[in-house]
């Protein structure tokens, strides 16, 4: 199902990822573990694409990969028909545990993407002020990380990587921290942020109603090695609102979404593997 | 932790233990549990810092010793932050020198002096050098342990976005690090404050210790506690200064 419709331009274009590590065995050789292999995958621009798979099967891996965080062993990763750069000045990555700076105030945290990139002192200010408005948060600039709640943290780490303005976003479980009735918000949230601009964004989650409201496509992944086993698209309508989980359409998306990870589950287990 | 207004009652009850122990400093002699000639009453000691203080005489001493701490730990601070950051920044050169620095650590400044003293004789060169090495070890190890203890998804997210090495080690490690470094000046402080009170005792013309050893010869004993009030305060005070200083630098820290 990897076609790409319409005309749209390819943002991210992953052939044959490999990545392994070298990992000690019980006997304390080094032994090679290949987390990714033959790992495709083409992100398009301006959509919300949500990684799904078993916990270990190499979502992050990928994620740090495309951040620029780690290096792939083979294959080759194109940004804009581009080879991938080391620094990642056009990648934003926000993680599950927020990685706020904690000596600096809010307001400062937004600016630290901005000075890296030279940008002045009035300006950095600014820009900074402006996305801080756009999660809500402007009252709290010049408090500290520790003083926040865990769901304004996650605002404040999606703000300070908006501020940047990179063309895409990676989010690694960004609400998995949160408890449930914050990570409904935070997605509405997310949803409503993106709609503003729709920036390219690959999304990590576990959940499977996650993935259905925010995405365009949902790319499953197998383990061992890792490797994208299936694409799905989400018809649901945009701009989506809460409502939408409760919808018919929803709960098919969901019922076939959850065959797939059945039968993932079952393939694992005829491998002797366990999720 | 600590209200805005100040707490009298609680500095009393904090204060419970010194006050006891001065009461028993003041009555001991009295009483004759201690013999007098060896130990006065405080009140009589603290006369005398008072006198030494009035006639002028305690200030080369304690000047000349607050020099030396003053400078020993500007040295050990700028050796030990410059040498901790960088065993902690390139974890081979820590693997490399850990064993070395634990060892360092465990042998005492003062078993060193008579090798100074035989290399530098009773110079400066001595003084310093076991003030130095007294003081170093602290906040050397606190530094180094302190850079490998940051949170590694604070790097990783700020190289994520876009930060070079320089800007993360300048921007993420040592802010980060700056409450470990902190702690590790503070150590070093006191050890400063120990290690000229024997510096200062052998080969030496100026100083408290010099006060205190010099007062005991000339069997000026008042004096000679009146030296050991000094020293006491001194550390105090310094420590307070150091506090002051790190909780500037660290206020971000949750309370
Ligand atoms: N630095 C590393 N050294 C050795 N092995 C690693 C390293 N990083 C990841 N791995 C291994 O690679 C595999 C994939 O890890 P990864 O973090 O990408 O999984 P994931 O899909 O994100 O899992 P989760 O859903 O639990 O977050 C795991 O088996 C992990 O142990
Ligand atoms: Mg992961």
């Amino acid at each position: 199902m990897n076609i790409l419709e319409k005309n749209d331009k390819v943002k991210v274009r992953a052939r044959s990822v490999k990545r392994e590590f070298q990992i000690k065995n019980r006997q304390g050789k080094n032994q090679p573990l290949v987390v990714l292999e033959d790992f495709d995958l083409d992100i398009q621009e301006g959509e919300f694409l949500t990684l799904l798979g078993p916990s270990g099967c190499g979502k992050s891996t990928f994620l740090n990969i495309l951040a620029g965080l780690d290096k792939a062993d083979g294959g080759d990763i194109l940004v804009d028909e581009k080879p991938l750069e080391e620094r990642s000045y056009d990648r934003g990555i926000v993680f599950q545990s927020y990685a706020l700076l904690p000596w600096r105030t809010i307001i400062k945290n937004l600016e630290v993407g901005l000075e890296i990139r030279g940008i002045s002192k009035e300006t950095r200010r600014e820009v900074a002020r402006k996305n801080l408005e756009r999660v809500g948060l402007a009252a709290y600039e010049n408090q500290y990380p520790h003083q926040l709640s865990g769901g304004m943290k996650q605002r404040v780490a999606i703000a300070r990587v908006l501020a940047y303005d990179p063309a895409i976003l990676l989010m690694d479980e960004p609400f998995a921290a949160l408890d449930a009735q914050t990570r409904e918000d935070m997605q509405i949230e997310l949803l409503r942020i993106w709609e503003a601009d729709k920036k390219t964004i690959l999304f990590v989650t576990h959940s499977i109603d996650e993935a259905i409201l925010l995405s365009d496509r949902v790319a499953f992944m197998s383990s061992q090695p890792g490797h994208i086993r299936e694409i799905i698209e989400i018809d649901l309508p945009r701009p989506r609102t809460e409502e939408i989980r409760n919808s018919v359409e929803f709960s098919q998306i969901r019922k076939s979404l959850w065959a797939l990870l059945q039968e993932e589950a079952l393939l694992n287990q005829s491998y002797g593997a366990f999720i | 932790m600590k209200s805005k207004s100040f707490d009298y009652k609680k500095l009393l009850f904090r204060s419970i233990g010194l006050i006891l122990f001065l009461v028993l400093w003041e009555i001991a002699p009295r009483l004759g549990w201690v013999k007098r000639l060896y130990l006065q009453p405080f009140s009589e000691d603290f006369m005398a810092l008072v006198h030494l203080i009035l006639n002028g005489k305690l200030f080369p001493h304690l000047f000349m010793s607050l020099e030396r701490i003053a400078l020993g730990l500007l040295l050990a601070t700028i050796i030990g932050v410059g040498l901790g950051l960088l065993v902690g920044y390139f974890q081979r050169i820590n693997q490399a020198l850990d064993l070395l620095f634990q060892i360092f650590r465990q042998v005492s400044a003062f078993a060193l002096f008579p090798v100074f003293i035989l290399f530098f004789g009773f110079s400066e060169v001595s003084k310093f050098g076991i003030m130095l090495w007294a003081s170093l070890w602290p906040v050397l190890l606190n530094t180094s342990s302190g850079v490998h203890d940051v949170d590694a998804v604070l790097i990783r997210s700020v190289k994520s976005m876009g930060g070079s090495k320089l800007y993360i080690f300048f921007r993420v490690i040592l802010p980060a690090t700056l409450p470990q470094i902190f702690t590790g000046i503070r150590l070093s402080g006191s050890y400063c404050v120990m290690a000229v009170v024997v510096a200062e005792m052998i080969g030496a013309k100026r100083g408290l210790g010099y006060l205190v050893f010099n007062s005991r010869e000339s069997f000026l004993y008042p004096d000679m506690y009146a030296g050991i009030i000094t020293l006491a305060i001194v550390g105090v005070t310094l420590n307070f200064i150091l506090v002051a200083i790190e909780k500037r630098f660290t206020s971000w820290r949750v309370a």
